[in-house]
């Protein structure tokens, strides 16, 4: 190990603090830590026995995954001396290493110790059983929730923008419906839930109504405004080149309006989220939503535990694609906040 | 280069007619008088200058002239007949370059065309124009990306791709330096010269309006009437130093009103 350290390069040697003062070196012995602070977790749940009593199977399994861990982060360290890829992963290092720590302790209070309540605060290997024993359900509950929303929320948006531009655009549209906007638009999609159930033919289909209606109304909303905000010398300028009234709608009017667009498919994909758990807790059996009320209902909070950490990983995962196709349709905007 | 864009140019110029244009804002239930009773001939090909103080309503005029806005009184007329809409055979350089921020240079040049669905067939005159303002490395930038004048010449090449018989150009080079100013100065007289379309330029400058144009019209405070008409049949290039133009030159800035000054 010494001979790997010994070649690194060392850019900003200075007096006996060199070895230190160089990043390549500084970022192992970080990455190094944080895959020791992993095995410590292994260590800690495999060594020290479980409270009495107590029956969890997959102590052992949570144990070699903490293992395998530890073992990938301390490869990763090595390779990030050669390969500039794996270097990346150095920023995540603090992160990884607060985690580990937050495992640890989670380990000691819950299977360890038993300090916290049970059911309510099941240990980690709890929810590695739930994921292992229980995954068909659980991935059939995502493509359910994934399904619902992703017909929901384009149905929605779709509508929502050919409505802002029509209002934006036209001011017999604006009259219409405006006002209709004005007033229902702020109402809560979830208070539409009772009525809706009892008028569309499936729970499903209501859920979509509910989840377009959520999204709908604040990408009208910023669509309009969008249009209503473009510059009157876009106008003039494609005008006085002979741009026709198509034209000026779909190559001025809507390309000048797309940051704002952006900001109401933001908001609306954040309406949906809530709206799709509400959907499915008290209506939809399935998804999700409903896996979370089924496990609340046997007091199966591990299983609740797994379906909220799946949970936060599609909001956040379609939240990080919105952001994504945002960079890449508005470029040519300065200053854009990278999430 | 020049050649490319003005080729297939058999029509010269149109004819411009203002008869007694007055114009005037709604001020905060105010009207404030812009433009008062301006009368002017331009004929085929001519190129005119437009000469006032700031804020006396050249800009004002030269939107009516483009069709964007219609006057209070009097009248406009293209080729004999009524200025009602904008048209792309009159095509206008605004004061502020206005490109379209989501669009590269290129495109920006491209609008035009576009707009008229030409870009299959006249395409090649979006090279040809962004080679004339100097833009061409620079065709693949979005306009965040360019300093005031660029955008300027990129907003003077989105005109000329239009092969416009009337060019109609509010203070185009202003922003540019001494040096680029006089280097676009000339190409536009040689663009001119080749197209003949006819040109209506506003410009605060003096020296570039005798230098352009072959009638100096001098416009009032605001309202603007028109003050007196200065007429240079000097050929072209023009110098700056010939006696002759230093005379006109004077003569001009008298009839600003800043005869003392010289
Ligand atoms: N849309 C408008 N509404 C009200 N007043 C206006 C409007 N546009 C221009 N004006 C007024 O008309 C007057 C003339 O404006 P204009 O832009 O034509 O001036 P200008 O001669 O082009 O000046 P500059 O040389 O500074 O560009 C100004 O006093 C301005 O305040
Ligand atoms: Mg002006």
């Amino acid at each position: 190990m010494s001979s790997v350290i010994d070649e690194v390069p060392r850019p900003s040697q200075k007096s006996g603090f060199g070895f230190f003062e160089s990043s390549t070196t500084r970022s192992l012995i970080g990455g190094l830590s944080v895959a020791a602070a992993w095995l410590v977790v292994a260590a800690l749940t495999a060594f020290w026995p479980d409270k009495p009593e107590s029956d969890w199977t997959y102590t052992g399994s949570f144990a070699i995954a903490c293992a395998v861990l530890a073992v990938a982060l301390a490869l990763a360290a090595f390779a990030g001396v050669r390969f500039g890829a794996f270097q990346r992963l150095q920023r995540l290092s603090p992160w990884l290493f607060a985690l580990a720590l937050f495992f640890a302790a989670w380990e000691a209070v819950t299977a360890k110790l038993g300090l916290l309540p049970l059911p309510f605060f099941p240990p980690p290997q709890a929810i590695v059983e739930v994921v292992i024993d229980d995954w068909g359900r659980l991935a059939e509950g995502i493509f359910a929730s994934a399904r619902l929303l992703a017909t929901g929320y384009f149905l929605g948006a779709a509508v929502g923008f050919v409505t802002g531009v029509a209002i934006g655009w036209s001011r017999l549209a604006g009259y219409w419906i405006h006002p209709v906007l004005r007033f229902i638009g702020p109402l809560p999609a979830t208070a539409w839930l009772p009525l809706a159930f009892f008028v569309f033919p499936s729970s499903f289909s209501a859920s979509i109504f509910l989840i377009a209606l959520a999204t709908g109304f604040p990408v009208t909303v910023l669509t309009w405004s969008g249009v209503a905000c473009v510059k009157s010398a876009y106008y003039d300028i494609a005008r006085t080149l002979g741009a026709t009234q198509r034209f000026l709608v779909l190559k001025v009017a809507i390309p000048a309006a797309m940051p704002h667009v952006f900001v109401g498919l933001f908001m609306g994909l954040g309406n949906s989220f809530a709206v799709l758990v509400v959907a499915e807790m008290l209506g939809v059996k399935a998804g999700l939503g409903w896996y979370l009320q089924w496990a609340q209902g046997w007091a199966a909070y591990a299983n609740m535990y797994a379906a909220l950490l799946l949970m936060a990983f599609l909001c956040s995962g379609l939240i990080t694609l919105l952001f994504r196709l945002r960079d890449r349709l508005l470029s040519w905007q300065k200053g854009l906040v990278r999430w | 280069m020049v050649a490319a864009i003005a080729s297939d140019h058999a029509v010269r110029g149109s004819t411009l007619t203002l008869r007694e244009v007055s114009h005037s804002f709604d001020l905060e239930g105010q009207p404030l008088p812009v433009l008062d009773r301006i009368s002017l001939q331009v004929g085929r090909g001519e190129f005119v200058a437009l000469l006032g103080p700031s804020g006396c309503g050249k800009s004002t005029l030269l939107r009516l002239v483009a069709g964007l806005d219609t006057p209070t009184a009097g009248s406009l007329l293209a080729e004999g007949r009524e200025i009602e809409a904008p048209d792309p055979s009159r095509v206008v350089v605004f004061q502020d370059p206005t490109l379209y921020p989501w669009r590269t240079v290129r495109s920006n040049v491209a609008l035009g065309l576009e707009a008229r669905g030409l870009l299959r067939t006249h395409g090649g005159r979006i090279e040809d124009a962004l080679r004339l303002v100097g833009l061409t490395g620079f065709a693949n930038a979005y306009p965040h990306q360019l300093s005031g004048g660029m955008a300027q010449r990129a907003a003077l090449a989105r005109a000329l791709v239009n092969d416009p018989k009337l060019l109609i150009l509010d203070e185009p080079l202003g922003q540019l330096d001494s040096l680029t100013r006089i280097a676009m100065q000339a190409e536009l007289v040689s663009l001119w010269q080749r197209s003949r379309f006819t040109a209506l330029l506003v410009t605060h400058d003096v020296e570039e309006a005798l230098l352009l144009a072959g009638r100096v019209i001098v416009l009032s405070d605001r309202p603007a009437r028109i003050k007196a008409e200065v007429v240079n049949s000097q050929p072209y290039p023009r110098h700056r130093g010939d006696p002759h133009f230093v005379e006109l030159r004077r003569e001009v800035f008298e009839q600003l009103g800043l005869d003392e000054a010289w």
